[in-house]
C-alpha cells in the first residue's frame, strides 16, 4: 500500500524532469563526425579519389555499389559511373573501410527520404563532392609508386628515384 | 413549454459538453502520460496538439467498419452502443448546481449504480458476440470483476447516504456545506476510487481489455468508429466516475468566488487527472488478485466503514 503511495507520488514528481525528447524538425540531434550516414565521393586537390578498384562492391555485404573502372590516356584510373543504391544501404561503413584512397565516405548525415523509390538511386555526380571530407591531404597517386599523366616514377612523395636493375654501378 | 424548451437545451448542452469532454480527455491523457514519462506526447496537430483529437476522429471514421462473418452481427453492432448509453444516462444525475442538471432524482445515486453497472454489458456481450476466444476471455474478465467491485462499489457510498441522509445527489452536496465527505468518509472515498477505477475498467483493473495478455479483450475485433464508442464510453465513464466522486467526497459544486458548474469540472478535472496518474504509476493486476482484493480486503474495509458510520451516526441521535 505503501510502495503504490511512494510510486504515484515518484511518478507525479516526474512532471518536474527535463524532458528527453529531441523535437526533430525543430531541434536537431547531434551527430559524432564519425557518424554513418549518407555516402560521398570525395576529391583531392579537385581530382576523383577513387580508383575503381571495387573493393567497396565488393565488401558491400548487401550488393548496393555498382561501378565501372575506366582509365584516362594518361593511365589514371577512375570509375566510369558509380551508383549506389540507397534504398538497399544498410550504412554499415564496410566500404569505407575498404576504401584504400579515403575516397568513399560515409557522412553526418541521414535525411534522405524520397517520395519516388528510384530517386534514391545515386549516381556518380550525386555522390562526388568538392572536397576531401573526412580525410585531408592524403592523394593516393601522389605516394603512389605509379608513372600517370603529370607524375612520372620516382616523382612520389617519399619516393627514391628508380633504380636501373640491369647495372651493377650503385 | 419555457421548462420543455429549457431541459431539453440542458439535455443538449450536456450531451455535446460529455462527448466532447470524453474526446479532449484522450488527448489530456496522452499530454500526461507523456508529462509523467519525461517526453511530450501529441504536440504536433494544431496548438499544443490539440486538434490531435480532431485527427484520430477522421481517422477513425476513414477505417474501415468491419463485423467479422462469423460474429453474432446484432449483438455486436449493440454492444457499443450499450456503453455509450448507460454512461450518458448516468450523467443525467449529476448537478451541476443547485438547480441545474438533467433530471433531479430523489434517487440519484441508486440511478447512478443501476446504471454505470449496465456498462459492464456492453463488455460482456461485445466479447460474447465477436465469437474470438480472447474477446469472449476479456468479456469473462469483466464479468467476474464486475461481481467482486459491484458489491463493495455500493457498500461504499453507503456511509455517504448515511450522513446526508438522502440519496439525492444535491441534497448530498448541500450537506457538505460545513465540510466535505472526504474527511469523515475517508476509508469509503478511498473504496469508492478503487471501485471506481475498476468500473470504468482502467489500469490497474484493466483485465477485460489487457493489452499485453488478451491483444486488446472485449474490443479486439472492433474497428472503426464501434471502436471509437468502446474508446470514448471509456472516457466518459471516467469524466462520470471522477465527476461522482467529486459530488460525494468533494462538495460537488459548492466552491467560493466561481460559478458552481465551474467548481464542479475543476475537482472533476483533478480527479481525472489522478486517475491518468494511476494509470501512469501501477501494473495491471492479475485475475484472481482483483478478485481476491475484492472480496477479502475491500468487502470488509467497506463494511468496517459502513458500521463505524452507522455506529457514529446513531450515536449522534
Amino acid at each position: 500500500m505503501l510502495s503504490i503511495v511512494k510510486g504515484l507520488w515518484i511518478v507525479f514528481l516526474h512532471m518536474f524532469r527535463r524532458r528527453v525528447t529531441v523535437q526533430y524538425p525543430e531541434q536537431k540531434p547531434y551527430l559524432a563526425p564519425r557518424w554513418r550516414g549518407r555516402i560521398i565521393l570525395s576529391r583531392i586537390n579537385g581530382e576523383e579519389r577513387c580508383v575503381a578498384c571495387y573493393l567497396c562492391a565488393v565488401a558491400c555485404p548487401v550488393d548496393c555499389i555498382a561501378l565501372q573502372a575506366t582509365e584516362d590516356e594518361s593511365g589514371r584510373r577512375f570509375p566510369e559511373w558509380f551508383r549506389i543504391n540507397f534504398s538497399r544501404c544498410i550504412f554499415c561503413g564496410f566500404c569505407e573501410e575498404a576504401c584504400p584512397t579515403y575516397a568513399i565516405q560515409l557522412t553526418p548525415d541521414f535525411e534522405m527520404g524520397e517520395y519516388v523509390r528510384q530517386n534514391l538511386v545515386y549516381e556518380k555526380e550525386d555522390l562526388l563532392i568538392a572536397g576531401p571530407g573526412k580525410y585531408a591531404g592524403y592523394d593516393f597517386y601522389r605516394v603512389a609508386g605509379l608513372a600517370i599523366g603529370g607524375k612520372d616514377k620516382g616523382e612520389g612523395e617519399n619516393e627514391a628515384p628508380p633504380r636501373d636493375v640491369r647495372t651493377l654501378l650503385p | 413549454m419555457n421548462d420543455t424548451v429549457r431541459s431539453l437545451l440542458i439535455v443538449f448542452i450536456l450531451l455535446i459538453a460529455s462527448l466532447s469532454v470524453a474526446g479532449m480527455l484522450t488527448w489530456v491523457e496522452r499530454r500526461l502520460l507523456g508529462l509523467w514519462q519525461d517526453r511530450y506526447g501529441p504536440n504536433r496537430v494544431g496548438p499544443f496538439g490539440l486538434l490531435q483529437v480532431v485527427a484520430d476522429a477522421i481517422k477513425l471514421f476513414f477505417k474501415e467498419d468491419w463485423i467479422p462473418p462469423y460474429a453474432d452481427k446484432v449483438v455486436f453492432v449493440l454492444a457499443p452502443a450499450v456503453i455509450m448509453l448507460s454512461v450518458l444516462m448516468s450523467f443525467t444525475v449529476v448537478p451541476f448546481s443547485s438547480s441545474l442538471g438533467v433530471v433531479d432524482l430523489n434517487i440519484g445515486l441508486l440511478f447512478f449504480l443501476g446504471m454505470s453497472s449496465m456498462g459492464v454489458y456492453s463488455v460482456v456481450l461485445g466479447g460474447w458476440a465477436s465469437n474470438n476466444k480472447y474477446s469472449l476471455l476479456g468479456g469473462l474478465r469483466a464479468s467476474a470483476q464486475m461481481l467482486s467491485y459491484e458489491v463493495f462499489m455500493g457498500l461504499s457510498v453507503s456511509g455517504v447516504v448515511l450522513l446526508a441522509g438522502s440519496f439525492d445527489l444535491r441534497t448530498i452536496v448541500v450537506q457538505q456545506k460545513a465540510v466535505w465527505y472526504c474527511v469523515p468518509q475517508a476509508l469509503g472515498l478511498f473504496v469508492f476510487m478503487v471501485a471506481g477505477v475498476a468500473e470504468t475498467r482502467r489500469v490497474p483493473f484493466d483485465l477485460p481489455e489487457a493489452d499485453s495478455e488478451l491483444i486488446a479483450g472485449f474490443h479486439s475485433e472492433y474497428s472503426s468508429m464501434k471502436f471509437g464508442m468502446f474508446f470514448v464510453g471509456e472516457y466518459l465513464g471516467i469524466t462520470l466516475v471522477s465527476a461522482i466522486v467529486a459530488t460525494l467526497f468533494f462538495g460537488g459544486w459548492l466552491g467560493p468566488f466561481l460559478p458552481p458548474p465551474i467548481w464542479l469540472a475543476i475537482k472533476t478535472f483533478v480527479i481525472v487527472c489522478f486517475f491518468i496518474l494511476l494509470r501512469a504509476t501501477l501494473p495491471r493486476l492479475r485475475y484472481d488478485q482483483l478478485m481476491g482484493f475484492g472480496w477479502k480486503v475491500m468487502l470488509p474495509l467497506a463494511l468496517l466503514n459502513l458500521l463505524v458510520t452507522g455506529a457514529i451516526r446513531l450515536a449522534m441521535g
